[in-house]
């Protein structure tokens, strides 16, 4: 393991991404990617009594579902990184209070799933683990409760809001032959510039996916077309336009080889999920259920991982403060 | 009845156009100034209070009917309407009784009926 | 494009990029939908009017009627589709408080029948009747210091 430039980590034990799971709601049921997830669940609540049970279990699931395909027992697993969007991550410590697996809880709002990548694949690069597990949720329902309105006011969504995708998505990483390997993890900086609209995360996201971008590529001397694809987590649409902007203003053209999960997850025209999809699921599920299996079939052999997280709440957001914006990257490749 | 029902209709009309109008300026607000809903219906309960404090919005009343006292600056003057009657009655003590008085009908039936809604009904998620 | 390095010029650029809210189709909306909840109201004022009501108790009826009516809509999980479409036209109305009142009632019953749904039935609807009754109240006043 040794440090490039000012941020980036290169990778040369080779952690391996052994295997993925996806289980998403019932609104993604009805999207484009319906097909790739390993299980959707018709039922909001999936049998519970609140939003915040159901998160849970789709985490509780989901991370049974990834250690099954991956075929290892709990306690082969060294370390689980995980968390989510609700207060003090308790959809991820509630899902894995039963599975006696030592637990980091992480926030990142919408980037925790790659910081658990970042984190899980030092520890494996490392050479002390053997197996670490990352895992995040979110749900429309709770997330909207804590963070906007209840689900049953009457009031319009405006155009730039997203939607928060209802699921979770978990990965082991590990030892392995086969690929895909993280290769390089670039950690990003918080970036704010000023964007106060709770409903345009996308805005208020871009530039801090922005620096990560542009970092890696001056540490790792790699350009866009390195990547046969370069994902960001949930900048949806006006947020994945204002990136390809910002990016030819560094002189990066990303557009060909460029998309975002909350791009891909929803079909804008038929769902009304307005600008895309959102939250710590939506690069989870998108990576874990559709591109793990695009790289697994070899239609992907280098992929660019950024998630983008928005460090705010409701409490911030009521006091007048902007939204600050944190990206973190993970080089994927075959 | 016949001359009830001729008033009726001009009633009617005049009570679509400017109940419709006022939710115009609402909708503007929303769409402009992307004011949250409660923002937007604390300008508008505010508003109806100073304009029927002003006496002001008696006429709207007068020209639309519930077209006026249906939106929630209806809501605002009715609880200024009830301030200053009261005032009438007990003075300044019927300051502090005459609004909430005048609009008690609405609001214990929003607090009755929205109890009973949520003992018996579930929040729903738009699937498609 | 010229980068963008402060807070002003982004906020512009992102002004300019992001799209705007489809105001004629809202306000199209909000006026028939609005109109005609206030029509319902008057259709039941006149009937408790021919019914021999005073005024002010056909006032009274209509607001509960409304308020009744909004309630159970929200109850079925109708009333935040009309409010969708009809933006003010369904808030501005007395619709739209009653509204306001049994959504977060309905969401916070999760959290018990006291802490839940008797404290948190006022998350968006209690600023409404803290600046209605204050506003009131200093009418009352003014009203008292003229007289």
């Amino acid at each position: 393991m040794k440090k490039l430039g000012k941020q980036t980590l290169q990778l040369d034990n080779k952690p391996s991404i052994i295997n993925t799971a996806a289980i998403v709601g019932p609104k993604e049921l009805n999207g484009p990617l319906a097909k790739y997830f390993d299980k959707c669940v018709e039922d909001e609540f999936w049998g519970e009594a609140s939003w915040e049970k159901a998160e849970s279990k789709f985490i509780k699931e989901t991370v049974s579902t990834v250690l099954g395909k991956a075929n290892v027992s709990s306690s082969d697993i060294d370390y689980v990184f995980a968390g989510d969007l609700l207060n003090q991550c308790i959809s991820s410590s509630f899902g894995m209070r039963d599975t006696n697996i030592p637990f980091f809880g992480l926030f990142g709002a919408c980037s925790t799933f790659v910081e658990g990548l970042c984190l899980g694949s030092v520890f494996i690069d490392s050479g002390a683990c053997k197996n670490v597990l990352c895992a995040t949720s979110s749900h429309f329902c709770s997330a909207e409760k804590q963070f906007r309105f209840p689900l049953e006011l009457g009031n319009q969504r405006t155009p730039t809001s997203q939607w928060t995708v209802t699921g979770s998505g978990a990965a082991v990483l590990g030892k392995a032959d086969q690929g895909p390997y993280i290769t390089h993890i670039t950690p990003g900086k918080i970036v704010d510039l000023g964007i106060k609209d709770a409903n345009n995360m996308g805005a208020a996201m871009a530039p801090a996916a922005l620096s990560t971008l542009c970092t890696h590529f001056e540490d790792t001397g790699r350009s866009p077309d390195y990547y046969d694809a370069i994902i960001t987590g949930d900048l949806g649409h006006l947020g994945k336009d204002i990136l390809i902007d910002l990016a030819k203003t560094k002189g990066y053209d990303i557009a060909p080889n460029y998309n975002d999960c909350g791009v891909l997850i929803f079909d804008k025209k038929t769902q009304d999920t307005h600008s895309g999809g959102s939250g710590c699921a939506c690069i989870a599920t998108v990576f874990s259920g559709y591109l793990y299996k695009m790289m697994k079939e070899n239609n992907i052999k280098k992929l660019l991982l950024i998630a983008t997280g928005a460090l705010t709440n409701a409490t911030t957001s009521q006091q007048g403060e902007s939204i600050p914006g944190i990206a973190h990257a993970v080089a994927i490749e075959m | 009845m016949d001359y009830f029902q001729s008033i009726d209709w001009m009633t009617m009309l005049n009570c679509f156009i400017v109940g419709g109008l006022i939710c115009v300026i609402g909708q503007i607000l929303i769409d402009k100034t992307k004011l949250t809903p409660a923002r937007i219906l604390v300008v508008y309960v505010t508003l109806g209070a100073i304009l029927g404090g002003l006496g002001i919005y008696k006429y709207l009343i007068d020209f639309a009917g519930c077209g006026a006292t249906v939106p929630l600056t209806g809501f605002g003057a009715n609880l200024a309407k009830g301030a200053i009657e009261g005032v009438k009655e007990q003075g300044l003590l019927g300051a502090f009784i005459g609004g909430v008085k005048a609009s008690a009908g609405g609001i214990a039936a929003a607090v009755f009926f929205g109890y009973i809604a949520s003992l018996v009904a579930k929040p729903k998620i738009k699937k498609q | 494009m010229n980068p963008i390095d402060s807070p002003k010029e982004y906020g512009e650029y992102v002004k300019k990029k992001a799209p705007n809210s489809p105001i004629l189709k809202d306000c199209f909306n909000a006026f028939w939908v609005g109109g005609l909840i206030c029509c319902i109201g008057q259709l039941i004022f006149f009937f408790c009017k021919y019914k021999g009501l005073d005024e002010t108790s056909c006032s009274t009826v209509v607001s509960i009627s409304l308020i009744a009516l909004a309630i159970f809509l929200s109850a079925i999980n109708v009333f935040n589709r009309i409010g969708k479409f009809a933006g003010a036209g369904s808030l501005i109305p007395i619709t739209g408080f009653a509204n306001s009142i049994v959504s977060p009632a309905m969401e916070y019953k999760s959290e018990g029948y006291v802490m839940g749904v008797g404290a948190k039935m006022f998350t968006v609807a209690g600023p409404v009747l803290v600046y209605g009754i204050s506003a009131s109240v200093i009418v009352g006043i003014i009203a008292c210091l003229f007289m």
